[in-house]
């Protein structure tokens, strides 16, 4: 009950911010559709609708790890958060409260790009639901990053590494704007040491039905998701208590 | 009936004692100021009483309750309106105030009991529907002050409530101190004489993480051998006092 109404104020708190609202749910959206133009000029198979939404509902997470930081960290600055701890929250209550309302809005975004590119080619499948259902293991990583970041960076450091260099880290790391096999070498393998390029894969994999090719990209996600939340929360734990 | 007791609380930083061995009894219903310059540890203070700091010794009971071993019990007993303006920006003075009601587990029915009543008693009835991140810094203050007072404390920490205020806003704020007077336990935090002398039942005079003198403004300037307060606070606190 007092994680849900941490919750609900989490979300109210990133949904009525404009900028940080359009950029992060319209950007995924205007490169499908620049894209998918390109696409109709100059036919590039990576480029094909089929392949390019689901690789930019993963890239679209990415805004989710800046929304959450960006809420703990000004929560951090502001003093709302030393308020709050003299309150009877517990420290799972903030963890939760701070995830849980991100996932839906993860899920809006990742349907808003499954439905805007429909017009634009995409075939309705049953498969998109289990496409959709496939981002949250994704989703829960770039969301516990965003904790991960909020709870040790100040804002502007979160505008900067959240905002600039993991978006551009999860594009070019991810096979959706170049086919990583292009470049091979130590690029690519540090790809596919990182989960976004196993992601765009995984969400390719189960908007075509091949659920054995997403099953094999299921284990690196969910290492980093597990990884990545388990640091985040002994981060956030301990500045809690050091303040 | 005793609200707070410190016990030798102390609280030591690499290189800093930042509050040292500091014995305090603080009677139910009083308002009690704590006055000192800048790195004093008043705030230090505030952050162990209410359970934002462990302190490296002693102990202190509020409200009946170890702040060491019982500070789940603690957090139910206070509220706190921390030095800097601690609001929910995008949210609504009301949603402001219906959160921290939530988050004490009041039913709706007391939640809207308890926000007409203290919408009433602040005055915040223009803003109520506003953004609190569009007020001005005093209807912040004001707003952060009802969060504080909304969970019926039983204890209320003001840190520094009118810092940086101008002069209406500052006895508009007064004003609300003064009207809790009696009914709620209140440790104020100033750096100005002024509102320590006028608010406080009792006043706290702390340098270097001491307590170097307590009693009411009377009391002190009669200590101290001058003739206002402000020279009183001067000469008590131009003595050297390091912590052992």
């Amino acid at each position: 009950m007092r994680m849900m109404t941490f919750a609900k104020r989490c979300a109210k708190e990133i949904l009525r911010d404009p900028v940080n609202l359009g950029f992060g749910l319209g950007f995924p959206l205007v490169l499908l559709v620049l894209l998918s133009c390109l696409q109709k000029n100059i036919p590039v198979p990576l480029f094909e609708i089929n392949m390019l939404t689901p690789g930019i509902t993963v890239f679209g997470l990415s805004f989710m790890t800046l929304f959450s930081a960006t809420l703990i960290a000004k929560d951090r600055e502001s003093a709302f958060l030393q308020r709050l701890y003299t309150t009877p929250l517990m420290g799972i209550d903030f963890i939760l409260g701070y995830m849980l309302p991100v996932l839906p809005i993860a899920l809006a975004q990742t349907v808003l790009c499954y439905l805007a590119a429909i017009p634009l080619g995409l075939s309705i499948s049953v498969h998109m639901l289990s496409a959709i259902a496939g981002i949250i293991p994704m989703a829960v990583f770039n969301i516990a990053l965003g904790l991960l970041c909020g709870s040790v960076l100040n804002v502007k450091q979160v505008s900067g590494l959240c905002g600039a260099l993991l978006t551009n880290l999860s594009a070019w790391l991810s096979g959706v704007w170049f086919d990583l096999k292009l470049v091979g070498g130590i690029f690519e393998k540090a790809a596919y040491a990182l989960p976004f390029v196993h992601a765009v894969e995984m969400e390719q994999a189960l908007f075509s039905a091949d659920y054995a090719l997403a099953f094999a990209h299921v284990f690196p996600i969910f290492l980093y998701g597990t990884g990545t939340l388990a640091l985040a929360a002994v981060c956030f734990l301990r500045q809690m208590k050091q303040q | 009936m005793q609200a707070i007791k410190t016990m030798n609380l102390s609280k030591r930083y690499p290189g800093i004692t930042a509050v040292c061995n500091l014995n305090l009894d603080i009677a139910q219903g009083e308002l009690f100021s704590l006055l000192g310059v800048n790195g004093a540890g008043k705030t230090t203070t505030i952050k162990m009483l209410t359970g934002l700091t462990t302190p490296s010794g002693g102990d202190a009971i509020v409200g009946g309750h170890s702040i060491l071993r019982e500070r789940a019990q603690v957090k139910q007993l206070i509220g706190v309106s921390p030095q800097q303006t601690a609001i929910a920006p995008n949210l609504t003075v009301k949603e402001n105030l219906q959160l921290i009601c939530g988050i004490h587990g009041f039913s709706r029915e007391k939640t809207r009991e308890r926000i007409e009543k203290i919408a009433i008693q602040l005055a915040l009835g223009d803003v109520f529907s506003r953004k609190a991140g569009t007020l001005s810094g005093g209807w912040q203050r004001r707003v952060s002050i009802a969060m504080a007072l909304i969970s019926e404390p039983q204890i209320l920490f003001l840190d520094e409530p009118t810092l940086g205020l101008d002069v209406i806003a500052r006895h508009a704020l007064w004003e609300i101190i003064r009207a809790l007077k009696g009914k709620v336990t209140i440790i104020l935090t100033t750096h100005y004489m002024e509102e320590a002398q006028a608010l406080s039942d009792r006043i706290g005079i702390m340098k270097n993480g001491r307590l170097l003198a307590t009693g009411t403004a009377e009391e002190l300037i009669h200590l101290a051998g001058e003739h206002d307060f402000e020279a009183a606070f001067v000469a008590l606190v131009k003595e050297d006092v390091l912590c052992e």
